[in-house]
This record gives C-alpha cells, sequence and structure tokens, in this order.
C-alpha cells in the first residue's frame, strides 16, 4: 500500500532539530484544535535572517515531518522571505503532493514559525 | 432480506479499489428507493405545499403528509407530534430556543452527558449564556458508560429542569440504559429529551414506550436525504410552546400589526420545507420497515462480534468505550499514529473512515487523546470488508511503528 514519500516517514520517525532552544529569540506555539496537531518553534536569528529552528510538538506525520523539514530548509533565509512563503512553497518545500484536506497539517508548522516572527517584530 | 444491491453507491470504486464505507456514523449511504422517490417528486410532483388550489398543489401536499404519516408511525408517535426539521442540531436548537427560552430560569439546571455530540452541548451552552441557566454532565464511567449514581444525584437537585442525552454515542457505540435514566427524570418531574442521532439506525425505537417529551434526529442517518430531520414532541408539550422562526406556512392570519400562529406541527415549520426530503426520509422509513429492525439488529451484532474479534488481534489498537452492548460504531486509538494519517493512507485503499473527535471533544478530552479513527458499519457492510480494514491497518502500522511518542502513549494509555 502507498505510504508517505520516503523524505516524510523519515523525518517522522527520526525528527530532526527537536527539543527546546534555552536562549531563542522568538517563540509560537501553534495549535490545530480539531486533531490536537501541537507545534512549539524556537527560533534565532542573525540580523534579519534566521539562523535557527528548533522545536517540540505531537501530531500526525504531514504537521511532525513538515516542522522538521523546515528546520533543516529554512535557516539562512531572510524573515521576509518566510513570511511570503504560503501552501505552493510548502509543496515545494516538502516535496510531496498534499492534498487539500491537509492543508491545516501541512501549514502548522509554517504557521508558527510565522507567527513567531511577527511577535517578534 | 439484507441486499447490498439495494444501494447503487456500494458498487462503485475508489482509485480502482472497491468502496468499503465504513462511515455509517456520519452519514448513511441511500437505498435506490430513496432516490427513485427524489427523481419522482421532481419529475412528476413538484409543487409547493399546503398552498393552492390547483391539483399538483394538493398531490404533493399529499405526498408530504403521508411521509409525515410514516415518519410518526415508525417511531410510535402521532403525525401531529413531528416537526420536519433540516436534522437534528435545528431539532435541538428548536427546543433549547422555544421550550428553553420560555420554561428556563437562571440558575435552572440542565444535565446532559459527557460523551454528547456538540449539537447536543452548543444550544444548551448558549441558552446558559441567554438566560443564565446551569448545565451538569452525567460523568462517565472508565469503560464509556454512564455512571448512573452521579447520575441519581445530578437528577434530584431541586432546580433540575431538563434532561437531554443520547441514546447511543457517536463515538462510543455503546446502547445507554436509557428507559432507566428516562423513568428517574420523569418520576422527579423533569422534561426529557432524547438525542436519538445514532440509535435511530441500529434500534427499533417507540416513543410511547420510552415516555419522553423530546426526541430528535436526522434523516440521512437512516437512508434519508440530507437537511431533513425530525424533531417529536408530545402533543401537550407542543401545544404550549411558542413558534420558532417566522414567515409563511406557520401563520393563521397576519395582519401589519400582528399575527396569530398555527397549531403543531405547523407553527414550527415557517417557509418553504424541504419537501423532497421528506418524502425521501418517508422512502427510507418504508425500506428499513420491509427490512425489519430485528433482521438489520441481528446482521449488526455478527458484524459487531466479528469486529470486535478481529480488531483485538492487533496490539497496537485501544477502542474508546470497552463497554458490551454495541451498536458497530468504534473508534479506535492508534499507537505511533494519528488518526488523520490512518483515514488518509486507508482512505487512499477505498476505505472511507472518519478521523477527528467526531463533533464531541469533551468525551475526547475525558479519554484524554485529541483524536479517534472511527469505523462505523451498517448492515451492509461485509466480514470481507471488516478483514480488509483490519489486513490495511495491521500494514499501516508496521510502516509507521519506530518512533516511541512517549507523551502520547501515556496519554493513550498504552
Amino acid at each position: 500500500m502507498d505510504i508517505y514519500a520516503q523524505n516524510i516517514m523519515d523525518h517522522y520517525k527520526h525528527p530532526r532539530h527537536n527539543g527546546p532552544l534555552a536562549k531563542a529569540d522568538a517563540k509560537h506555539r501553534a495549535l490545530n484544535q480539531s486533531c490536537g496537531d501541537d507545534i512549539t518553534v524556537f527560533l534565532k536569528f542573525s540580523g534579519d535572517k534566521i539562523k535557527q529552528i528548533k522545536f517540540i510538538g505531537q501530531g500526525c506525520a504531514i504537521s511532525q515531518a513538515g516542522i522538521s523539514i523546515l528546520s533543516e530548509e529554512l535557516p539562512g533565509k531572510t524573515k521576509k522571505e518566510v513570511l511570503a512563503y504560503g501552501f505552493d512553497e510548502i509543496k515545494k518545500i516538502f516535496g510531496i503532493a498534499i492534498s487539500e484536506r491537509r492543508y491545516n497539517c501541512a501549514m502548522l508548522g509554517l504557521q508558527a514559525i510565522q507567527r513567531a516572527i511577527i511577535d517578534k517584530g | 432480506m439484507i441486499k447490498r444491491s439495494d444501494f447503487p453507491i456500494l458498487k462503485r470504486k475508489i482509485n480502482g479499489r472497491p468502496l468499503v464505507y465504513f462511515d455509517n456514523a456520519s452519514t448513511v449511504q441511500k437505498p435506490g428507493a430513496v432516490i427513485k422517490s427524489l427523481v419522482d417528486y421532481y419529475e412528476r410532483h413538484n409543487a409547493n405545499v399546503h398552498r393552492g388550489m390547483s391539483p399538483l398543489a394538493a398531490e404533493v401536499t399529499r405526498l408530504y403528509e403521508e411521509s409525515r404519516q410514516t415518519v410518526a408511525a415508525f417511531i410510535g408517535a402521532a403525525p401531529a407530534e413531528i416537526i420536519f426539521t433540516r436534522g437534528t442540531t435545528e431539532s435541538i436548537n428548536l427546543v433549547a430556543r422555544t421550550w428553553g427560552d420560555r420554561e428556563l430560569r437562571a440558575g435552572d439546571i440542565v444535565i446532559l452527558s459527557l460523551a454528547e455530540h456538540h449539537a447536543n452541548i452548543i444550544p444548551w451552552l448558549q441558552l446558559r449564556d441567554r438566560i443564565g441557566i446551569r448545565l451538569e454532565y452525567i460523568p462517565l464511567h472508565a469503560d464509556g458508560t454512564w455512571n448512573m449514581a452521579a447520575a441519581k444525584k445530578l437528577l434530584d437537585h431541586k432546580r433540575a429542569k431538563l434532561l437531554a442525552v443520547s441514546q447511543v454515542s457517536n463515538v462510543l457505540g455503546i446502547i445507554n440504559p436509557l428507559a432507566e435514566l428516562l423513568k428517574l427524570a420523569r418520576c422527579r418531574g423533569l422534561v426529557t429529551l432524547v438525542d436519538a442521532a445514532q440509535s435511530i439506525a441500529h434500534l427499533q425505537i417507540n416513543v410511547q414506550e420510552l415516555a419522553c417529551d423530546f426526541l430528535v434526529f436526522s434523516g440521512h442517518k437512516i437512508g434519508g436525504p440530507t437537511g431533513i430531520g425530525v424533531l417529536f414532541g408530545r402533543r401537550e408539550i407542543l401545544a404550549a410552546l411558542p413558534p420558532f422562526l417566522g414567515g409563511g406556512e406557520m401563520i393563521m392570519e397576519v395582519t401589519t400589526k400582528s399575527f396569530s400562529v398555527k397549531e403543531a406541527p405547523f407553527r414550527f415549520e415557517a417557509g418553504t420545507p424541504n419537501i423532497a426530503g421528506a418524502i425521501g426520509l418517508g422512502a427510507a422509513c418504508r425500506y428499513l420497515n420491509k427490512l425489519d429492525n430485528r433482521i438489520i439488529r441481528a446482521r449488526e451484532r455478527e458484524l459487531t462480534a466479528y469486529f470486535l474479534k478481529k480488531i483485538r488481534t492487533l496490539r497496537f489498537i485501544k477502542i474508546l468505550g470497552t463497554a458490551k452492548g454495541k451498536v458497530p460504531i468504534f473508534s479506535l486509538v492508534i499507537k505511533n499514529m494519528h488518526a488523520h494519517d490512518a483515514a488518509d493512507l486507508l482512505g487512499q485503499e477505498g476505505i472511507i473512515l472518519r478521523s477527528g473527535h467526531h463533533c464531541a471533544q469533551p468525551l475526547h478530552d475525558f479519554f484524554q487523546v485529541p483524536a479517534s479513527l472511527r469505523a462505523s458499519l451498517s448492515f451492509y457492510n461485509t466480514f470481507q470488508e471488516i478483514d480488509f480494514f483490519v489486513a490495511r491497518l495491521r500494514e499501516l502500522y508496521q510502516a509507521f511503528a519506530i518512533k516511541p511518542v512517549k507523551a502520547f502513549k501515556k496519554r493513550a494509555g498504552f
């Protein structure tokens, strides 16, 4: 039977940058109330760039693998670039087809990061 | 006799695989007889009801009222006690906004159970916000059954005015000891409302035997169309209720300054009703009458026993609500896997399931899980479908099993 793409299952089973970050410049917790997906992100900045992302969370494979992938892909990007990201960019970064019904799962990690950036100003 | 061929959709495929429809607690598939009644109505009879002198209007009014009689007989009620609504949700809201607004005062208590669907919680929370009533919830035992000792205590409270509970939970499938609880409530002078949204598909329901004041259900859960539902109200209690929505159909006389209303059930059916829906619901009741509830129950008992036997071979599955005496509704918690992943991936295999909290968040909080995977069967499902589901679930688990999620394990009780 078709399971998710290899990279998704790999990140789900072996999440990168998992754990809190003591001296984070910004943090935010994002929840999908309806299903219990739960992600807290911790960010470090270097000027206007994202330097480091760590996270803790639980939930479905798409949400948890997703934030793990973002924690690898986004450092080095500017805050402005990341704030402009949407569903199309997420699909490209994840490298899989994501159905509309998994939109909330796929977007949760990005939303947490964007909210953390915005709240920090 | 139960015939899968009565249900046209069961022939279709999903991604080239046979449809395994295990989401019957959400909505049930429609027998050909219901679909035909809808087509027949629109092709041959379409007109508005209770209006005008034309032969078409007379014909359609007769069909609509015949459906009311069929639905009434289906639950042992009188036709005048059957109000057509959009469904269970609207039925409960109607009671809260008419009976609740008129009869309840600040500090009065409405008793629900912890296993209620949001449709039987929110209207009462809204009423609380409007007039300051109190809500109390019958607590549950760990196996999902009502704590009857605690329920009695709640019923004994002198401000307790309404008991509103579901006969069968849409998550647990447990058949609650409703008759016993209703009797206790009645002895103490409470008004009673039964949410039969799930039980109506499985159990023979007779409102005379239950002696409840209100009973509500949706047509689409018994093979009728969506958008049609029922509020049963005991004749005496309906007679005293104010109207719900205002508009055509529900009035006797209107002047620029005032209006007078018709009697029940018409007083509660403002505007052009869902005529096709009512006719389709009548056809669904006739279909089920012909099948016979004893045959449906016997088949569902077999399916329930088989499902439980098979699912218990999967050590990584926990069933919410372990009590005996279930209709075939099973909510599962899977070790190391979120219900959404399971529903998504099994869906690709043609197995239609529901994941999430199934509009029963307080109940999922009680079990300390954010979501579950629900398989809900109907009499037309088969042992082979259960085998297929169990085999695919095992395969899926193997693909997911590596990562130990400690917090999740602890909360789900593994």
